[in-house]
């Protein structure tokens, strides 16, 4: 694995770059940058999400252009292997795979990225609030926490399955307003250590309000932490979609989404003649679900100076 | 200018300061005791001068440093500073005072910010309380720098970059950065090297001089606090034993306390037999510290009244402050040497 240039190295090559003019210092983010410039795995990384992430969102104008659509169904090519036509065959109604594996790539994409920003925004500030407030604020937060993480999830998710059609943008909803108490927990704690440390002290004593001291010293300490969280989320909620729809409370069909193809393909886990119906949106769940903690990973070590 | 008031200006004015932290247990978290880190506290500082605290582990130097800057909340007592109150002063007038005092702190890598350039980091106090421009304020990076022996390039780099004791010369900067009168140093030297040690403390020296500051200057070694104080305070779970100028606190300690630490200064001489007093037992626990006298359980000489009654902090001539009942009753408080 690649490693990240060590500051120095950066600053030398900056300072060879500019000659002799007194240019400003790199800022941390753009310190950051030049180094996932170099960092070849998660470049890599961020190059095949980049590939799926387009692949899905113009899923509609490349489906035109090859003449397919996910949602036509053609009993004349029920069960149809690979061909020119069906590039990744035909399911059990006639409808076209590769049409729907991208198409469904936008749904499960949006459902993991949006519930996952969701639960960040939530968690990150409640974390903050509660750890560097303290006292009253921090227990109506950890009060609220405990309730909610004392209902049983599945349950839940079953009551609104059975109350509500499960669509996408309700399944983000749901998700952002169940699993927010983990990061929020976790952000708690850290700013709970972070905020006795003696440069935040110092910058109390340097007069400092406390926004000033969140936004300059709290926060860029969490985000480590954060990013390794907001990685793991959005590889986390995008299984969990697919465990849903396996318990049949997800997003129904016939809207695709990688976990109901998933689903569907299980009774054909004993036809390895079928491997295009089995294979494909459980490739796609890994690889994406790994880049994602690949791309994670490379930017943490990115952001800390430390790693040479 | 009259002689009274040529005589010496108090910068810092400390009142019956108390710091005491709850102990919470239970499901409800009751407070159930409280950490009397410091416990009614009295004394003064002078303009330009050091003082030195000194005391064990767990007295509550650390808590009064902090305290009289009001970084942790007082429970009760005031801190004159030139004359304003830092206990009681409203956010936004505290916010301008807090250009006049500053801290230096003890961990050198704790106190610098992993994630920012040492250059931002000393820049912070003048971001805070000024309007200049990111050039003007770069250029008073470098001169806090150079002022502390480093070069400006190191503005850039990220504290990890640096040694303990360069470290602490950018902490030093980053006090120096606001102008201030009054510098707190909580145990500035104790984490580093002895070599390191002197060069930092000689920094000190100079920019005392050369701005006119004023140190209240925690330590527990003894030998720096020497060197260094012009007078010296001790104090023994979280209350102000005695307080004198350096050359009386070491020549003539009052406290039966005081006397014990002196005798624990190693001398660097290996023909000489010093005499040292050993004091039996542990500093008892500030959640229940001993009734009356705080040391009457480690004093050789401790009597009756020390049991019941709180010694007074008292001067005995020449702004020697002592609270010992032996010294009250005008008999001796000299310890015999034990070994």
């Amino acid at each position: 694995m690649t490693t990240p240039a060590s500051i120095q190295d950066l600053l030398r090559e900056e300072n060879q770059k500019e000659a002799l003019k007194d240019e400003a210092p790199l800022s941390f983010w753009q310190i950051a940058l030049i180094r996932i410039r170099r960092d070849k795995l998660t470049m890599a990384a961020i190059i095949v999400i980049g590939i799926i992430l387009a692949a899905s969102l113009l899923s509609t104008p490349i489906n035109n252009a090859l003449g397919v659509d996910p949602f036509d169904t053609d009993l004349l090519a029920q069960f149809e292997p690979p061909s020119a036509k069906h590039l990744l065959g035909a399911d059990d109604l006639g409808q076209d795979q590769f049409a729907r594996l991208i198409y469904a790539g936008r749904i499960s994409l949006a459902i993991g990225f949006f519930s996952a920003f969701f639960i960040l925004t939530i968690g990150i500030t409640l974390g903050m609030v509660a750890a560097y407030f303290g006292g009253f604020v921090d227990d109506i937060i950890m009060w609220l926490i405990n309730t909610l993480n004392s209902i049983p999830q599945l349950y839940l998710l079953l009551i609104l399955g059975a109350l509500f059609e499960i669509t996408p943008p309700l399944l983000v909803i749901i998700f952002g307003f169940t699993a927010w108490p983990f990061t929020t927990r976790l952000v708690r704690g850290q700013v709970f250590s972070l905020r006795e440390r003696e440069y935040v002290m110092a910058s109390t004593a340097l007069g400092a309000s406390n926004m000033y001291t969140i936004m300059k010293h709290i926060l860029p300490n969490v985000i480590p932490t954060v990013i390794i969280v907001a990685a793991r989320a959005v590889g986390n909620l995008m299984l969990a979609e697919a465990i849903l729809s396996f318990i049949g409370f997800g997003v129904r069909p016939p809207t695709p989404t990688w976990g109901n193809m998933l689903t569907k393909s299980q009774q054909y886990v004993f036809e390895p003649d079928k491997y295009y119906l089995i294979l494909p949106a459980g490739i796609m769940i890994t690889i994406t679900v790994l880049c994602v903690f690949i791309i994670g990973d490379g930017l943490r070590d990115a952001l800390d100076p430390k790693l040479k | 200018m009259s002689e009274t008031t040529k005589k010496k200006k108090v910068l810092v004015e400390v009142k019956n300061l108390k710091k005491h932290f709850p102990i919470k247990s239970g499901l409800l978290q009751r407070t159930t005791g409280w950490v009397k880190a410091v416990d009614d506290i009295s004394f003064h500082i002078y303009e330009g001068e050091s003082l030195g605290l000194v005391g064990e582990s767990g007295c509550g130097k650390t808590t009064a440093g902090r305290t009289i800057l009001r970084l942790i909340e007082p429970t009760s007592g005031s801190v004159l500073f030139d004359g304003t109150d830092v206990a009681t002063l409203p956010k936004n007038e505290l916010k301008e005072l807090r250009q006049e005092m500053q801290i230096i702190f003890q961990d050198p890598y704790s106190s610098l910010d992993p994630r920012m350039p040492i250059g931002e980091s000393i820049a912070e106090g003048l971001r805070i309380h000024t309007n200049k421009t990111a050039e003007e304020r770069y250029e008073l990076v470098v001169q806090m720098l150079t002022r502390v022996g480093m070069r400006a390039d190191h503005a850039r780099r990220y504290p990890h970059e640096f040694s303990g004791g360069q470290r602490q010369r950018i902490g030093i900067a980053r006090a120096l950065a606001v102008n201030p009168k009054f510098i707190v140093c909580d145990e500035p030297v104790s984490a580093l090297d002895v070599s390191i040690q002197a060069s930092v403390l000689n920094l000190l020296e100079e920019l005392q001089d050369e701005f006119g500051l004023t140190y209240l200057f925690i330590a527990h070694n003894l030998s720096v606090v020497e060197h260094f104080s012009d007078r010296v305070g001790v104090m023994y779970l979280g209350k102000m034993a005695e307080m004198a100028t350096r050359g009386d606190l070491f020549q003539n300690p009052l406290h039966p306390y005081t006397q014990a630490l002196m005798s624990a200064i190693p001398i660097p001489d290996p023909k000489q037999r010093k005499k040292r007093i050993i004091l039996e037992g542990d500093v008892p626990s500030p959640i229940n510290p001993p009734s009356g006298c705080r040391f009457h359980t480690r004093c050789p000489l401790a009597f009756a009244r020390c049991k019941t009654e709180e010694p007074e902090f008292k001067d005995y001539g020449d702004d020697h402050y002592a609270a010992c009942h032996l010294l009250d009753e005008g008999k001796s408080s000299k310890l015999p040497d034990l070994v």
